[in-house]
């Protein structure tokens, strides 16, 4: 190498002035879409993570294929918390588009690893910065153009984990992973990831504080994104049909299940898959394929987001009237519209409930977190062939599409629940047979699937009115009565729903409770301690499900104060809480964000503050 | 009939030990005259003939006067009444679920050609085993009289409208979208639209049947090209056709090179017997030429137009187990807890 070595530009301090900063930053990658980035941001991802280092990865992205700016921020928390963090100290600026307004988005103090092709004013005295010669290693190397891209960003990967201290073993290792042992490609990238490394061995100083060193905080935990994780879940739910069209940010979910199907769901004999996957031409094609298989007895689901799901709103409503179990995912984005297809949102959550003309009402699963993703994933099946009816997993981008560090998601812990499910040797026993008869005072029927032999068995399924027999009747008290027994049934789901989880304060009974679900999670769990440390002592409760448990309305009366915190405009879930526990309604207090952006502790502990000190 | 079918068994059953009223359904609620019910009468006819199994049967439909039938024939099998033009992906659903049930759908020209030309189309991209029926009208019955997309252009409305567009047809979509079975009948010819049910009864793949049937409240007018007078003053068929159910005997007294015989899926055979003109219902090309040439001569021109009984099915195209979806065990529906420990290792 030629070049001299290079002393870091305008740094605050002398290196030996500042106590080195261990395993906690954040750090935001500015790149330009579709310039291979992922590859690299996952790689110093997991290498943190294997290193033992709590984190988290969030990918801001664009609708676009290719050159509009994109941030990938990854955090690393030696306290283990992994949320969003609205400002990082460390920036890896490698789109000369975006430099300006990222240097200043800095924290005080912060790094700034540059692409030294950037030619931008270093507008920030404060910042520690670091040149990666990005095109002298690329001439040096020399790699085949196509990969060219792609190589070009494990520059950045090198000189980062140089300075920071990750380990290139673990680099290499997560390389691996990521190209499933492809060992060309391991190769290829690594190369520039050590040439890159190398040179700043030679030629930079260290002159921040901020380190990575081993933990051993990881240890049990897998890193999984949502989708990827639901459609494992659906796999070893026993999904027979899967009916779905391409949308951001869902798509991922009925690809994945494309993906591991042939490995987990192929008969051994004949090598043929127990499950069909099928792209619809439409989101109503995809419901309606879903509502068929579901009819016919076999468990079958559907994935979709906003756009999609308002597509949806037609099957959902015949499938509800019809009573066919069907499983529903909807990765949130941000609507109405076409809305920001990449960016995340919670405000789907009373278009699910709702969903469909007339009196129609569905349960909602809120998993938060990509191990719960798995849960529900097999779990909904059991609850919508219970119930005989459409079950809605809200899922959101930010746990769909991000790699979340998570617990691995147990095994089924029992076995598959078809409901209730006549065959022919039943259809014996019975005196006389009615599809829509509350024979057990749960408001669930019995039903009997097509290709059953018994000539007692057989119903017309029909959107239209009809009495228990499933024959159309126009009838006043055929319709109310069947409305109602509806209602009771939708009673009884809520005793099938997953509980909430309940955090409470370590010093005895706050009186102030906060109400969250879904992808939030773990910024709740962080402004908590932040409040704490602040003298502000709060119980937590995690909705899983609606509708809600007694513990919630219990929950509620239990504090003298409680926030609804979620990611809409309108305080959606707030609404279904005021209407599930009307005379406590006004002490429900309301507090949404509805950026786009993942949300993070400081909002929370922000936005909680305000109201309280108001 | 040039036909003679031996039989022997107990009369009044079929195969299966079946008379024809297991085929029946409840008492029609549609108008008096309806072609639609006389469809639904071959319908019975044909599944009787061909002793289907009604309890591997689903009968499928959308929404409509059309769409209604199901519940007119095959009481012994179970049915869905769908959504208006959504039926064929219901149909998709659940037809990969259970792949040992045939479908034997009805739907009308505007559940298949207004609403739902969008899924017709898909449907037959896929090939799903399917018997599909559109008893066309070329208007909307339930909404009293309105236009449907088959409706001929100057189709006069009973209140005066006029229809300015010019209409879709069926059979041509069919064939467009790759469609393997594609004939077209009409409901005065209840012979033919039986042979042609029982001949797609045993087609392996979607076979679109687009049956002229009149509307005797709304489209019934002399000069409309979906009604009773047009219809017998203009059909024109392509051959004589019958169907020879599996296991029976055929006496077939045709002069010599006048008739062609085509084994189906499910072991029947098709006899087609030429008429006027030498007809070759293998290709496409033929069929596009011959319904452009009727449509140019104002004629009704009925048969299988079209049989390519090569094509994969869905089931297979998917890649599926042999063995029902709905039949397999637990155990084969849910991997085993050690594939778990093991996938779960690449996420480490």
């Amino acid at each position: 190498m030629s070049m001299p070595a290079v002393a870091a530009q305008g740094s605050g301090a002398a290196p030996m002035e500042r106590p080195p900063i261990l395993n906690e930053f954040s750090m935001v990658v500015a790149t330009v879409n579709g310039s291979g980035s992922q590859t690299s941001n996952m790689a110093i991802l997991r290498a943190l993570f294997r290193m033992g280092v709590p984190v988290g990865g969030k990918n801001l992205f664009p609708s676009n294929i290719q050159g509009l700016p994109t941030w990938f921020t990854i955090r690393a928390s030696a306290h283990g918390f992994t949320a969003r963090r609205e400002r990082s100290e460390i920036l890896v600026a490698m789109n000369p588009a975006t430099f300006i307004e990222d240097l200043a988005g800095l924290s005080p103090g912060g790094v700034c690893f540059y692409n030294d092709t950037i030619t931008a004013p270093r507008t920030r005295e404060d910042i520690t910065f670091y040149p990666i010669p990005v095109e002298e290693l690329l001439r040096e190397l020399n790699p085949a153009k196509a990969l060219r891209d792609y190589v070009a960003n494990m520059a950045y990967v090198g000189v980062v984990a140089q300075l920071l201290g990750i380990d290139l073993a673990e680099v290499r290792g997560a390389l691996e992973t990521h190209f499933h042992g492809k060992a060309k490609a391991v190769e290829s990238n690594m190369a520039m990831v050590e040439a890159a490394a190398g040179w700043a061995r030679q030629n930079l100083v260290k002159q921040d504080p901020y380190l990575v060193q081993r933990d051993r905080q990881t240890e049990g935990k897998i890193m999984i994104d949502g989708n990827t994780a639901a459609a494992l879940g659906a796999l070893y739910g026993g999904v027979g049909v899967v009916g779905w069209y391409p949308i951001t940010p869902a798509s991922s979910l009925a690809e994945s299940i494309q993906e591991y199907a042939p490995s987990l769901r192929t008969d051994p004999e004949t090598g043929k898959l127990t499950v069909a996957i099928i792209q619809a031409e439409d989101e109503i094609a995809g419901a309606g394929i879903a509502v068929g298989a579901g009819w016919m007895g076999a468990r079958s689901m559907t994935s979709t987001s906003g756009p999609g799901l308002s597509l949806m709103a037609e099957y959902v409503g015949l499938a509800f009237f019809v009573e066919v179990p069907v499983v529903i995912w909807d990765v949130q984005r941000m609507g109405p519209g076409t809305g920001l297809p990449t960016r995340t949102s919670q405000g789907d959550i009373l278009f699910a409930r709702f969903m469909g003309h007339g009196d129609t009402k569905h349960p909602l699963l809120l998993p938060g977190s990509p191990t719960e993703c798995f849960e529900f994933g097999w779990k909904a099946f059991d609850i919508a062939e219970r119930l005989q009816t459409p079950v809605f997993v809200l899922s959101d981008l930010d746990i769909g599409m991000n790699l979340w560090m998570t617990d691995p998601p147990a095994y089924p812990d029992k076995p598959m629940d078809r409901g209730k499910v006549l065959t022919d040797e039943d259809l014996e026993q019975v005196g006389d047979f009615a599809r829509y008869r509350d024979v057990d005072g749960d408001g669930i029927g019995y039903r009997t699937l097509p290709g059953s032999k018994n000539p007692k068995g057989v119903w017309f399924a029909r959107g239209t009115g009809h009495n228990e027999k499933a024959v159309y009747s126009e009838r006043a008290d055929d319709w109310t009565k069947n409305m109602e027994r509806l209602w009771r049934k939708l009673e009884t789901g809520r005793k099938l729903m997953p509980l909430p989880v309940i955090e409470r304060a370590p010093n005895g009974q706050a009186e102030i409770g906060l109400i969250a679900f879904g992808s939030t999670d773990p910024a709740i769990l962080e402004a908590r301690e932040r409040l704490a440390a602040q003298g502000i002592a709060t119980d937590y409760l995690r909705l899983r499900a609606v509708p809600f448990a007694p513990e919630v309305e219990a929950f509620i009366r239990g504090h003298r104060r409680v926030y609804v915190i979620e990611m809409n405009t309108d305080g959606q879930m707030r609404q279904l809480l005021q209407l599930d526990v009307p005379d406590q309604a006004a002490k429900l207090r309301s507090l949404t964000i509805n950026s786009g952006l993942p949300m993070s502790a400081r909002w929370v502990t922000e936005a909680l503050l305000a109201v309280e000190e108001a | 009939m040039a036909v003679e079918v031996q039989e022997a068994r107990p009369t009044g059953v079929n195969l299966l030990g079946l008379g024809r009223g297991d085929y029946r359904g409840l008492p029609s609620t549609l108008c008096a005259g309806c072609g639609h019910n006389s469809i639904s009468s071959q319908i019975i006819a044909a599944c009787y003939e061909m002793s289907v199994p009604p309890w591997k049967t689903i009968k499928l439909s959308g929404i409509g006067c059309s769409s209604k039938s199901p519940a007119y024939f095959l009481n012994r099998s179970h049915g869905f009444n769908g959504l208006h033009g959504r039926m064929p992906s219901l149909a998709t659903g659940a037809l990969v679920a259970n792949r040992g049930l045939r479908g034997i759908a009805v739907s009308g020209d505007g559940d298949t050609a207004s609403i739902g030309i969008g899924q017709f189309i898909h449907m037959l991209r896929r090939n799903i085993p399917m018997v599909y029926i559109v008893e066309n009208n070329g208007v909307y019955g339930l909404t009293k009289g309105q236009f449907s997309a088959t409706a001929d252009k100057g189709q006069v409305l009973k209140k005066g409208m006029e229809n300015p567009f010019n209409p879709v047809d069926i059979c041509i979509e069919a064939l467009a979208a790759n469609c393997g079975f594609v004939a077209r009948s009409f409901a005065g010819d209840p012979r033919q639209v039986k042979e042609l049910i029982k001949a797609a009864l045993g087609y392996n793949g979607t076979a679109v049947l687009d049956i002229i049937s009149p509307c005797v409240t709304f489209n019934n007018r002399d000069e409309s090209t979906k009604s009773y007078t047009w219809g017998k003053e203009h059909e024109d068929p392509i051959h004589d056709m019958s169907v020879i159910p599996e296991r029976e005997e055929i006496h077939v007294d045709y002069e010599p090179g006048t008739a062609t015989t085509v084994e189906m899926h499910d072991g029947s055979r098709l006899v087609l017997h030429k008429l006027e003109r030498d007809y070759n219902p293998r290709d496409r090309m033929s069929a596009l030429m011959l319904l452009e040439q009727a449509r140019v001569n104002n004629e009704l021109i009925t048969g299988l137009l079209y049989l390519n009984d090569e094509q994969p099915i869905l089931q297979d195209t998917a890649g599926l187990v042999d063995t029902p979806i709905v039949d397999l065990s637990p155990e084969a529906l849910r991997p085993s807890p050690e594939s778990l420990e093991q996938l779960l290792a690449d996420f480490r």
